[in-house]
C-alpha cells in the first residue's frame, strides 16, 4: 500500500488506514451510476461510491441530499431506479432486507415496545434459528458491550434515550453483520453524552473490525468518526476524502462552506509561476498571493478561502515579512472559552473577515475589544484557491 | 440534611415506589376542585345507572301478581317502620332458583354465550384485514376509509336490520342474486336461523370492532417493521412477531366492545332468527312483555349482568394495564 508522492499529509492521518489509496484493493462495497428517483424528485443522482472492509465511512450532507436514501438502498428498502450496488462482490439487486449481510442502527432507534432489552437484542439472532445457549451468549456479550446488563430484563419505555441508543446499537451488532449502517446514531442525544459516544463508536469499530457507514448531517460529527466523508448536496457527491482533506482541501464552494467556517475572497489572477498565485480582490481592496499549484490564466476569476483559524491578528503591526495583510476594525466578537470569534471589518470595504484565536492564557494584558483598529495577516500556504 | 452531597438514597426510591399517580397528585388547597370534576359524572351515574339497577334489584327479589305494579311486596312508607319490616320480610331468592330449575334459561344465556362469542371471533377475523388496509392506505384517504366505517350509524339500527330480512328472506336478494348466477336452483333458508343472528350480529357490531383495532394499528410505527426485517424476519413473520402483539389491546377492546353488547343482543335474533334461536335477550323480552312476570324478568337481568361482570373486569384491568404502561 504506497502513499502517491504527490499526497500531503492533510490533518491526522488516522492509524495509515487508507484501502482506498491502494489501486489494487477490493472494495467491499460498491455503489455504480446508482440513481433514485421518487416521482420526478430525483433523491440520488449517478452517485458511485465505493466503500472498503474495515472503514468508517460517513455520508455527511444536509437533510433531503440523499444521503439516507442512499443508505436505504445498501439496506434494501428503497430498490434502486438505476445503476447497481454490490456488496463483497454479489449484486444486491433484489435482494429483500431480511436476506442481506447488513443491519441498520434506525434514527428513531425502532426498537420494539412489546419486547425486553433482551428480546430485543436476541430479536436478530432468533430469525437466524441460532440455538438458545448460543443466542444467550451472544445477547450477553452484547449487553456487556454496550454495558447494559443490568437493565436486560426492561422494556425499552423503562429507559433512558442514551440507554435506549444502546440498545439499539446492541441489537444492529448482534448478528456481527458485515457492515453496519448508523441513520443519524445520535442525533437524540445531548451534545456531551453524543460527543462520548462517538468516540465509544471509533473504538467499537476498531475493536470488532467491522464496516461502518454513518448518515449524518453533523460535520463534526462526521470528521470525529469516520476514515473518510462523502458530501453530499441534490443527490450528488460533492467531495469524497478523508476528514483532513475535506477541511483543509476543500474541491468547491459548498464544501468549503459547508464544513467549518471560512472567509472567501473574491478576486481576479493577476500572475501564476513558481507555484504563486497573485490575485487582486476588490472586495477586500488588496492583494494577495498564495500557493497553489493550479495552472491559471492572469485574468481568472477565482475565490482565495482562508479558515478563521489561520488568519493572524493583531494590534500591532504584523512583522516586515508577514503576507498578505489586511487591516480593520472589530466589528463583534464572540468568546466560546476555547476560541474567540472575532468579526473584523476591512479598513475601507464592507468585507467581514472571520478570524478566531485560541485562548491560550487565562488573561492579556491589552485584549482585542469592540471598534479596535487591528492588524490581518496570513500565510501564502493558509488559503485554498477555488474556481468562481 | 444539609450535605449535598450525600443525598438520602431512600428518596428516589419512595417517589418511584409510589408511582406515576402518585407523583401527579395535587399538593393542598385546590383539590376539592377535581373532585368536584370528577364527582359531577359520577352523581350521574349514580342517578341513572346505579338507582335503576338498585329498582331492577328489588324487583327480582319481589313476586308477581296481578295489580299495578304488577309485583308485592311494595314498600309503603306511610306505615312507618312496620312498614320497612313487612317489605324487606317479603323478599325472596325464588325468582332465581326458578331460573336455574326452568333449563329455557340456563340454555337461553349458554346460547347467548355462545353466539356472542362466535360472532366477536368472525367480527375479529373481518375487521382485522380492514382494520390493517386502513391503517396502512395513504394519509389522505384515510379519514373517508373511517368515515365508510361510521356511515352505518347514521340509520337506525333497526331500518338495518329490517333491510337484512328483505337480504335474506328465501326470495329476498341474496338468493334472487344467487339463482340469477346459476350458483344455486333452490332459495338458501337462511331467514330465521342462527346464521341470520350471526350475519346481523357482525354486520351491526363491525364498527365497534374496526375502531379500536384501527386505532392501534395506525399508531404502529412502520420503522418496527422495517426493523424487523432489517434483522431478518420476513414480512408474514414480521406481522406475527411485531404487528399482532403491539395491535393486542385494539382486539381487546374491540373483541369485548362487541361481546358484552352481543350478549344481551335482542333486536337481531327477534327480527332475523325466528323462533328457533335463543337467546337471553329474547327469553327476557318474552318474559317481560309477554308473561309480564316482572320478578323473573328482573332476575334474568341481574343475573346477565354477573354473567357480564367477569368480561368487563377483564377489559378494565387490560384498557388499566394498558395506560399504565404509556405513563
Amino acid at each position: 500500500m504506497a502513499l502517491k508522492p504527490a499526497q500531503k499529509a492533510l490533518g491526522p492521518i488516522r492509524r495509515s488506514f487508507a484501502p482506498w489509496l491502494d489501486p489494487s484493493a477490493v472494495p467491499l462495497i460498491r455503489f455504480e451510476n446508482v440513481v433514485k428517483r421518487f416521482g420526478d424528485f430525483t433523491a440520488v443522482d449517478d452517485v458511485s461510491l465505493d466503500i472498503h472492509e474495515r472503514e468508517f465511512f460517513a455520508l455527511l450532507g444536509p437533510s433531503g441530499c440523499g444521503k439516507t436514501t442512499l443508505m436505504r438502498m445498501l439496506a434494501g428498502f428503497e430498490a434502486p431506479t438505476s445503476g447497481r450496488i454490490t456488496l463483497a462482490g454479489k449484486d444486491l439487486a433484489g435482494v429483500p432486507p431480511y436476506r442481506r449481510p447488513v443491519n441498520m442502527m434506525f434514527q428513531s432507534y425502532a426498537l420494539f415496545p412489546h419486547m425486553t432489552v433482551a428480546q430485543n437484542i436476541a430479536f436478530g439472532l432468533k430469525q437466524d434459528g441460532m440455538p438458545k445457549p448460543e443466542m444467550e451468549a451472544r445477547v450477553t456479550e452484547m449487553l456487556r458491550l454496550v454495558k447494559l446488563e443490568p437493565f436486560a430484563s426492561r422494556k425499552p419505555h423503562q429507559l433512558s434515550g442514551g440507554q435506549r441508543q444502546r440498545v439499539a446499537l446492541a441489537r444492529s451488532l448482534a448478528k456481527k453483520p458485515k457492515v453496519l449502517l448508523l441513520d443519524e446514531p445520535l442525533g437524540a442525544l445531548d451534545k456531551k453524552l453524543r460527543e462520548e459516544t462517538q468516540f465509544e463508536l471509533m473504538d467499537l469499530q476498531q475493536d470488532l473490525g467491522l464496516t461502518f457507514l454513518i448518515v449524518t448531517h453533523d460535520q463534526e460529527e462526521a470528521m470525529t468518526v469516520a476514515d473518510r466523508i462523502a458530501v453530499m448536496n441534490h443527490g450528488k457527491l460533492v467531495q469524497v476524502a478523508t476528514p483532513g482533506e475535506i477541511y483543509e482541501q476543500p474541491n468547491c464552494r459548498y464544501v468549503a462552506d459547508f464544513i467549518g467556517d471560512i472567509n472567501l475572497f473574491e478576486g481576479t489572477v493577476t500572475s501564476a509561476q513558481g507555484g504563486l498565485v497573485r490575485l487582486k480582490s476588490p472586495e477586500a481592496g488588496a492583494e494577495f498571493v498564495t500557493a497553489s499549484e493550479a495552472a491559471l490564466q492572469p485574468g481568472a476569476e477565482v475565490a482565495l478561502a482562508v479558515r478563521p483559524e489561520k488568519m493572524r491578528v493583531s494590534l500591532e503591526p504584523p512583522p516586515a515579512e508577514a503576507t498578505n495583510p489586511l487591516r480593520g476594525e472589530v466589528w463583534d466578537i464572540a468568546y466560546l472559552g476555547d476560541w474567540t470569534v472575532l468579526l473584523i471589518k476591512v479598513e475601507g470595504t464592507e468585507k467581514i473577515v472571520r478570524v478566531s484565536r485560541a485562548n491560550v492564557t487565562r488573561s492579556e494584558a491589552r485584549p482585542i475589544g469592540w471598534d479596535d483598529k487591528v492588524f490581518l495577516w496570513f500565510a501564502p500556504d493558509a488559503g485554498v484557491l477555488l474556481k468562481s | 440534611m444539609t450535605d449535598v452531597l450525600t443525598p438520602d438514597p431512600e428518596a428516589p426510591r419512595a417517589v418511584a415506589a409510589a408511582g406515576p399517580q402518585a407523583a401527579a397528585e395535587p399538593l393542598g388547597a385546590g383539590g376539592w376542585k377535581r373532585w368536584l370534576l370528577i364527582g359531577i359524572p359520577y352523581l350521574w351515574l349514580l342517578a341513572l345507572f346505579l338507582a335503576p339497577f338498585a329498582i331492577v334489584l328489588k324487583i327480582s327479589l319481589s313476586q308477581t301478581t296481578i295489580a299495578q305494579p304488577p309485583y308485592e311486596p311494595v314498600l309503603d312508607l306511610a306505615a312507618g317502620w312496620q312498614g320497612l319490616v313487612d317489605f324487606v320480610s317479603g323478599l325472596h331468592l325464588e325468582n332465581y332458583s326458578i331460573l336455574f330449575e326452568d333449563e329455557i334459561y340456563v340454555a337461553s344465556y349458554l346460547s347467548s354465550l355462545k353466539i356472542a362469542a362466535i360472532s366477536t371471533l368472525l367480527a375479529l377475523l373481518i375487521a382485522y384485514p380492514m382494520a390493517y388496509g386502513m391503517a396502512r392506505a395513504p394519509r389522505s384517504i384515510r379519514p373517508t376509509l373511517l368515515m365508510a366505517v361510521i356511515l352505518p350509524f347514521w340509520t337506525s339500527l333497526l331500518i338495518r336490520v329490517y333491510a337484512w330480512i328483505g337480504i335474506l328472506n328465501p326470495d329476498g336478494l341474496l338468493n334472487a342474486f344467487l339463482m340469477w348466477t346459476g350458483a344455486i336452483s333452490e332459495p338458501l333458508y337462511i331467514m330465521n336461523t342462527e346464521t341470520a343472528v350471526y350475519i346481523g350480529i357482525v354486520y351491526s357490531y363491525l364498527p365497534f370492532m374496526v375502531l379500536p383495532l384501527y386505532s392501534s394499528l395506525e399508531k404502529l410505527d412502520e420503522t418496527l417493521l422495517e426493523a424487523a426485517a432489517d434483522l431478518g424476519s420476513p414480512p408474514w413473520r414480521a406481522f406475527w412477531q411485531i404487528t399482532v402483539p403491539l395491535s393486542l389491546p385494539g382486539v381487546v377492546a374491540g373483541c369485548f366492545l362487541v361481546f358484552i353488547p352481543a350478549v344481551g343482543e335482542f333486536v337481531i335474533p327477534d327480527l332475523l332468527g325466528g323462533s328457533e334461536t335463543l337467546m337471553i335477550g329474547k327469553t327476557l323480552y318474552n318474559e317481560f312483555f309477554l308473561n309480564r312476570d316482572w320478578p323473573v324478568s328482573s332476575a334474568i337481568a341481574v343475573l346477565l349482568l354477573l354473567v357480564l361482570v367477569v368480561p368487563i373486569a377483564i377489559y378494565n384491568n387490560v384498557q388499566a394495564k394498558e395506560l399504565g404502561g404509556k405513563a
